[in-house]
């Protein structure tokens, strides 16, 4: 077992344990916390794939900025941090076996794969990652009309968050 | 002669030809010397953490016409290893109804978030923790993970003032985020990479600071802002909520938050240098001609880089000391409403001008890409001249400034 399969195998231990908790635990601030954690996980799994660039968004937005805004919200509009009663809907059996058809398949998918269970391959000293995403999100013959559309969509949020704040303020 | 040209490396080949004879496989000795390595460079970083302590109290000194730290050995040297007894041998209290983990993972963490950045800080071109191709944006994310450390501080303290420092903290960290990231991009576009290697010599020929000093300014402002020093220091303002987050702490736990502001200003310092002031390097040329060939040694770069950093520290200690603190709504107002706009301006102006002058000669370029910041700050001063014009006018005919409802 080479150090990269047991840095794998710890990271995957800690994002589904942490993922988890963000379900089980009763604390909403403690929930948040281990969302953060998962997070985390995933930005770990990202570094094993040598996608740099994906591991650092993944902590500033997600950590940085979700996950934040989450804690914020839960702290300012919460007076009980603990939330009480049944923690399962009545037909949780339901979902369990969804989720179990669900991931037993991924799983067969995932061992279809031709290179299932293969290291990375050895990437180039001198490949710049950065610059080739850059260049496919702006060439028009790659992903140019995608990003574009996100971009007009997250533009559309901006301008909705600010009117939605402002209305009350107008009525006056 | 190799020692001297590239001494990580040479240290490392020898450390991993040492545990290989002693009958490690290759894989685990260079685990071994990467792990050791780490503790190296966090443990050089925590001593030079030590000094900062004495460096700080005998600036803010200076500042406010005293002689600071002055009894213990030469020029108080020995003080802040009294300040580590004292602060070692206190009392660890852990207040009732507090989060017991949170509580003691905040000050670990707030440590790290300071700590991680020193793996991407280039001391010389040859010494460096590693040359990440997203190296810029790791300075956010590491900026993140501090925000996240400061609002599990107060929170988990199960204290009021504690809660609202940390709560005007997040405010702060959030918003001011946003100028940085928006002028991290100017030395991006100005080096074509994000590395902070590749950024240094970049400006071999000429600094960052000349061809975008309005970049530059903005950047202190809220580098300033993120380490939430003074006139920032709202989280923690000890005349309104005495602490702020850190209220609760006692001991090393408060001594590792206090270690990792310092760590943090002077890297920030450290930044500045890279970002805009030639790194370890940016000597205009000089180093290629032959009797400056000792400029390229890697130990001098260090030096170099040290003394650049350390002036930088000096700028943020000057203005901690010299400003009181700003109201938060003046805080948030002036990042929202004049920082933000100008860094896009700084923005748009930086990449247009950068991609018309993309054959001109060096001189052209710089002199254009100056005058162009130039006209920026003339155009922003006279605006900002309007803006109090009329609301001078505004006080002196009586109208109200604002609606009291």
């Amino acid at each position: 077992m080479t150090a990269e399969q047991i840095l794998f195998l710890v990271a995957g231990v800690l994002l589904l344990v942490s993922a988890v908790c963000v379900v089980t635990t009763r604390n909403l601030l403690h929930a948040a916390l281990w969302l953060v954690a998962a997070l985390f996980g995933v930005a770990v799994l990202f570094a094993l794939l040598r996608a740099n660039f994906l591991v650092v968004v993944q902590i500033v937005v997600y950590i940085g900025a979700i996950a934040i805004l989450f804690i914020f919200a839960v702290m300012l509009t919460r007076r009980e941090l603990r939330d009480t009663g049944r923690q399962t809907r009545k037909s949780w059996w339901l979902v369990a076996l969804i989720v179990v058809f669900i991931s037993v398949g991924l799983v067969l998918v995932a061992f279809g794969i031709p290179d299932a269970g293969r290291l990375p391959a050895e990437m180039p000293q001198d490949l710049d990652t950065v610059s080739r995403l850059g260049e496919s999100l702006v060439t028009g013959q790659e992903y140019l009309l995608p990003f574009e559309v996100a971009s007009v969509l997250l533009l559309a949020a901006l301008v909705g968050a600010v009117y939605a704040a402002s209305t009350s303020s107008k009525k006056d | 002669m190799m020692f001297w040209n590239d001494p990580i490396h040479f240290i490392e080949t020898w450390f991993v030809d040492l545990f290989t004879t002693w009958g490690l496989s290759l894989q685990l000795a260079t685990i071994l010397v990467y792990a050791i390595g780490i503790i190296v460079l966090v443990v050089f970083a925590m001593v030079l953490d030590i000094f900062l302590v004495w460096v700080e109290r005998k600036v803010v000194a200076r500042f406010q016409d005293r002689l600071g730290p002055n009894r213990i050995g030469p020029f108080g040297l020995i003080q802040p290893f009294a300040d580590i007894i004292k602060m070692v041998i206190k009392e660890d209290i852990t207040p009732v109804g507090a989060d017991k983990v949170l509580f003691n993972i905040a000050p670990v963490l707030a440590a790290m978030s300071v700590i991680i950045l020193w793996a991407i800080l280039p001391l010389a071109s040859t010494i460096y923790g590693v040359d990440l191709n997203v190296a810029v944006l790791y300075l956010i994310a590491a900026g993140s993970l501090g925000t996240l450390a400061i609002i599990i501080a107060g929170w988990s303290s199960n204290n009021k003032y504690a809660l609202l420092g940390a709560f005007r903290m997040v405010a702060n960290m959030v918003s001011y985020e946003i100028p940085m990231v928006i002028i991290l991009l100017i030395p991006t576009i100005l080096a074509d990479t994000m590395s902070v290697r590749g950024i240094t010599d970049a400006q071999s020929g000429m600094w960052f600071f000349f061809l975008s000093p309005l970049a530059f300014l903005i950047f202190l402002v809220s580098a300033i802002a993120e380490l939430g020093r003074s006139p920032f220091d709202l989280n923690e303002a000890e005349s309104e909520i005495v602490a702020g987050f850190h209220i609760e702490y006692t001991g090393m736990k408060f001594g590792w938050f206090y270690a990792g502001e310092l760590l943090h200003a002077f890297t920030f310092g450290g930044f500045m240098a890279i970002l805009f002031f030639g790194g370890y390097g940016g000597f205009f040329g000089l180093e290629e001609l032959p009797a400056f060939q000792w400029l390229t040694i890697p130990f001098i770069q260090a030096a170099v880089f040290i003394t650049k950093a350390m002036l930088g520290y000096w700028v943020i200690m000057w203005v901690k000391y010299s400003m009181p603190r700003i109201r938060i709504d003046h805080m948030l107002a002036f990042n929202w409403k004049f920082l933000v706009p100008l860094s896009l301006v700084v923005l748009v102006n930086t990449a247009f001008v950068n991609r018309i002058l993309a054959g001109a000669s060096d001189w052209v370029y710089v002199l254009i890409m100056f005058g162009s910041n130039l006209v920026i700050a003339v155009v922003v001063v006279e605006i900002l001249r309007a803006v109090g014009r009329r609301d001078r006018k505004a006080v002196a005919t009586g109208i109200p400034a604002g609606n009291p409802e």
